[in-house]
């Protein structure tokens, strides 16, 4: 993910079936590109929140927060402003272990990170790293020589930082 | 609480909504609301002959009357073929609900069915996503009564559009006690349309224009959404300002006016397209910019700043970059900008300007000196203009039988003139014709068509017969697909390819064939005779007007060209 570029969207949404259809379908039909979506329920059982990141130029992020917004679905939408928000993402990867060598030595990489190892077989490892985007792809980086033989990362999550949220007071 | 089957439910609270009548064509997965019709004496239900043509009729009842259309079809095939009645009623912001049946939720020997493939099942909540304003699926009769009055709400205010509501036939057939109340509350939290626009920028926009020396006014459909046909009249009176309207605006404001210059656009009166490049404000109200109304955006307007009144926040800035943005409804924000204007101006009925747009209509739209003998478009609708009365309510087909239209024939006042504007669909002049009808039933209605888009959905002549609803088609027969033919002869050296399509039917015994009236005419004198017996007559008539194969629609601005490199002569 190219960080300059990249704009998060924070929208809170009804908790029911259909809304990330709608959602999707409207990226689609208003040809605008989802870098990563998550979903998930909120503080409120009857609300989700979705966190989009999109690589656009201003005028398009302008377009598909308006075009998100009237969709009825959706009850709220903001771009979270630049340096004012917390973010996050979890990527679990499976890591290729040729030796006991190499073994100490991504251990050792996972501590840097502050990764876990969740999963160990003779000859792979399964880690776990949350932060920011650019972490996991350093971390990915490092684990290039060894051999990746799985990934799967979840897309960011993120929040407002502070005293700003992005929520509906009933 | 009353025990009651979820087929009564929907009819009931289509009751409390006061539908009057529903146009649609029954099928399996529909049929428990039929059955619930039975003996209905509130509702009528027209029975189209196509879903298209339901659809379509039900937007031509929309629009003829500002209140919501409703159209209804069985799971599967009928409810596809209202697709593109959604569709069309989707780009041209009409208010009106699609019920279409669903296969049950669950079946015979299995606790789920939607989802099966099952016989006559389409996703069509999943087809429709893009098309509507809104859709649902009620899985419970509890849900139904609040579904229907959001979809009221959503369908008919803001910016309206088309709601549709999948009702699955176990949920139409099954009962359950439940409460018939007249709700307020809809449960649509997440729709909030922006009515009163921020009075700053009123205040802005009255500045600019006090400040104006050649305004200009662009009308679009959300003038006559909203009503807003008197506050656009005192706006234009208070400024002296010419008023262009869009396709979508036709009627917003009197054509016969000294003020109003026409259309703009593609194929628009070339008076109204000069103007928009010499005007140096643009007060533009309800329109989203289309690209046929705007050509190349690089020259629109060019020498204006601009001012844009929608209610729909996405509109602003989505095609066209404005100088004063101002959300909310057309009439509300009209009133407002009147009342801030009245206390800057002082009115000059002879300025500059004023000459001007006299001069460019005179110069650039000439009408006609005096009637050719010929049957060409704009004698003809110059003619039909004299002949019909001015509450006659025009639709049109698309192509060029509808820019000929846009061209030639005035629109006297807001909702008689009802075309296909964003989705160009061909045959939706003639069921939109009957829905007007139907809505309208004391005022002539008459669809301008041509023998290309009248093929389309001419079967709905069945349905006008046996339903009584008489209106009048008038077929510009050119025997081809004009419009496309006409692109080929200018732009694909004159190699034509699929657009003849010979002399038949004979339209006349195709009107005769269903039980209509049908003439041909040879000449202006028959023309006039037949028109003239046609809005005497009980009964649906169907002209024929043999034209040239090879008249274009000019004036025209080429692809990619500005309005100011229009050619052609009006």
């Amino acid at each position: 993910m190219e960080a300059g570029k990249t704009k998060v969207i924070s929208v809170l949404v009804e908790n029911k079936p259909g809304v990330l259809h709608s959602v999707a379908n409207l990226f689609r039909r208003r040809n605008f590109n989802i870098e990563s979506i998550t979903v998930g329920p909120t503080e409120k059982k009857d609300l989700a929140r979705m966190t989009i990141t999109v690589n656009e130029d201003e005028k398009t992020i302008e377009q598909v927060i308006k075009q998100l917004a009237k969709l009825i679905d959706i009850l709220k939408v903001e771009e979270l402003e630049r340096g004012n928000f917390v973010m996050r993402e979890l990527a679990l990867i499976k890591v290729c272990v040729p030796s006991p060598k190499e073994r100490s030595d991504i251990i050792n990489c996972v501590d840097v990170f502050r990764g876990r190892i969740i999963d160990v077989s003779t000859d792979s490892l399964t880690v776990e790293i949350t932060g920011t985007p650019d972490k996991i792809d350093a971390f990915l980086n490092l684990m290039k020589t060894n051999g990746v033989i799985e990934l799967a990362r979840t897309g960011i999550t993120a929040l407002a930082r502070g005293a700003k949220s992005i929520r509906i007071d009933e | 609480m009353t025990k009651m089957s979820g087929a009564k439910v929907l009819l009931e609270s289509l009751e409390q909504q006061n539908v009057d009548v529903i146009f649609g064509i029954l099928g399996g997965a529909i049929l428990p609301v039929y059955d619930a019709l039975c003996g209905n004496k509130k509702i009528r239900h027209i029975l189209c002959r196509h879903e298209q043509g339901a659809a379509h009729a039900a937007e031509g009842y929309a629009r003829a009357s500002g209140r919501v259309g409703i159209c209804m079809a069985t799971s599967g095939p009928g409810a596809t073929n209202l697709v593109t009645g959604i569709a069309n009623a989707y780009m041209d912001s009409s208010p009106i609900i699609a019920i279409t049946g669903q296969v049950p939720t669950t079946g015979v020997n299995t606790t789920y069915m939607i989802g099966r493939d099952a016989f006559q099942e389409a996703d069509i909540i999943g087809i429709t996503t893009p098309i509507t304003k809104h859709n649902y699926q009620p899985r419970t009769i509890a849900e139904i009564q609040p579904m229907v009055n959001a979809a009221f709400y959503i369908a008919s205010t803001g910016r309206p559009g088309p709601v549709l509501i999948d009702l699955p036939k176990n949920v139409q057939s099954d009962t359950a006690e439940v409460e018939m109340g007249i709700t307020d509350k809809i449960e649509a939290r997440g729709y909030n349309p922006t009515i009163n626009p921020d009075l700053a920028k009123i205040s802005e926009a009255a500045n600019l224009l006090a400040k104006a020396e050649k305004p200009i006014i662009l009308a679009g459909g959300g003038v006559i959404i909203s009503n807003a046909s008197d506050e656009l009249m005192e706006i234009s009176d208070l400024l002296m300002a010419p008023v262009a309207t869009t396709l979508m605006g036709k009627g917003a404001f009197p054509e016969c006016h000294p003020l109003s210059v026409g259309c703009i656009g593609m194929h628009g009166n070339p008076a109204a397209n000069k103007l928009m490049g010499e005007a140096d404000v643009l007060l533009a109200v309800g329109t989203r910019f289309s690209d046929r109304a705007t050509a190349n955006t690089d020259t629109f307007c060019a020498n204006a700043k601009k001012i844009h009144i929608d209610i729909d926040a996405a509109e602003i800035g989505k095609n066209i970059e404005v100088d004063v943005p101002i959300v909310g409804d057309a009439k509300t924000s009209m009133k407002l900008l009147n009342a801030a204007l009245t206390k800057k101006l002082r009115k000059n009925e002879s300025s500059t300007w004023t000459k001007r747009v006299k001069e460019a209509k005179e110069q650039l739209s000439p009408l006609l000196k005096e009637m050719p003998k010929d049957l060409v478009p704009k004698a003809l609708l110059t003619e039909l203009r004299r002949l019909l009365p001015e509450n006659t309510i025009v639709t049109t087909e698309v192509g060029q039988n509808q820019m000929w239209s846009a061209l030639y024939f005035k629109a006297l006042k807001p909702r008689t003139f009802i075309t296909s504007g964003g989705l160009g669909t061909m045959g939706f002049g003639f069921p939109a014709a009957i829905g007007a009808k139907v809505a309208c039933p004391d005022r002539p209605v008459v669809d301008i068509a041509g023998d290309g888009s009248f093929l389309m959905t001419e079967q709905e002549l069945a349905c006008s017969i046996a339903e009584n609803i008489p209106v009048t088609v008038i077929v510009l027969n050119n025997s081809v697909l004009g419009m496309v033919a006409q692109w080929q002869r200018m732009l694909y050296k004159r190699r034509y390819m699929a657009v003849n399509l010979g002399n038949t039917p004979d339209f006349v015994k195709l009107a005769e064939a269903y039980g209509a009236q049908g003439f041909r005419v040879r000449s202006m004198e028959e023309f006039q005779k037949a028109v003239k017996t046609a809005l005497n007559s009980k009964v649906t008539t169907v002209i024929d007007v043999p034209i040239g194969s090879e008249q274009d629609v000019v004036p025209f601005v080429p692809p990619g060209c500005g309005l100011p490199q229009q050619r052609g002569d009006y």
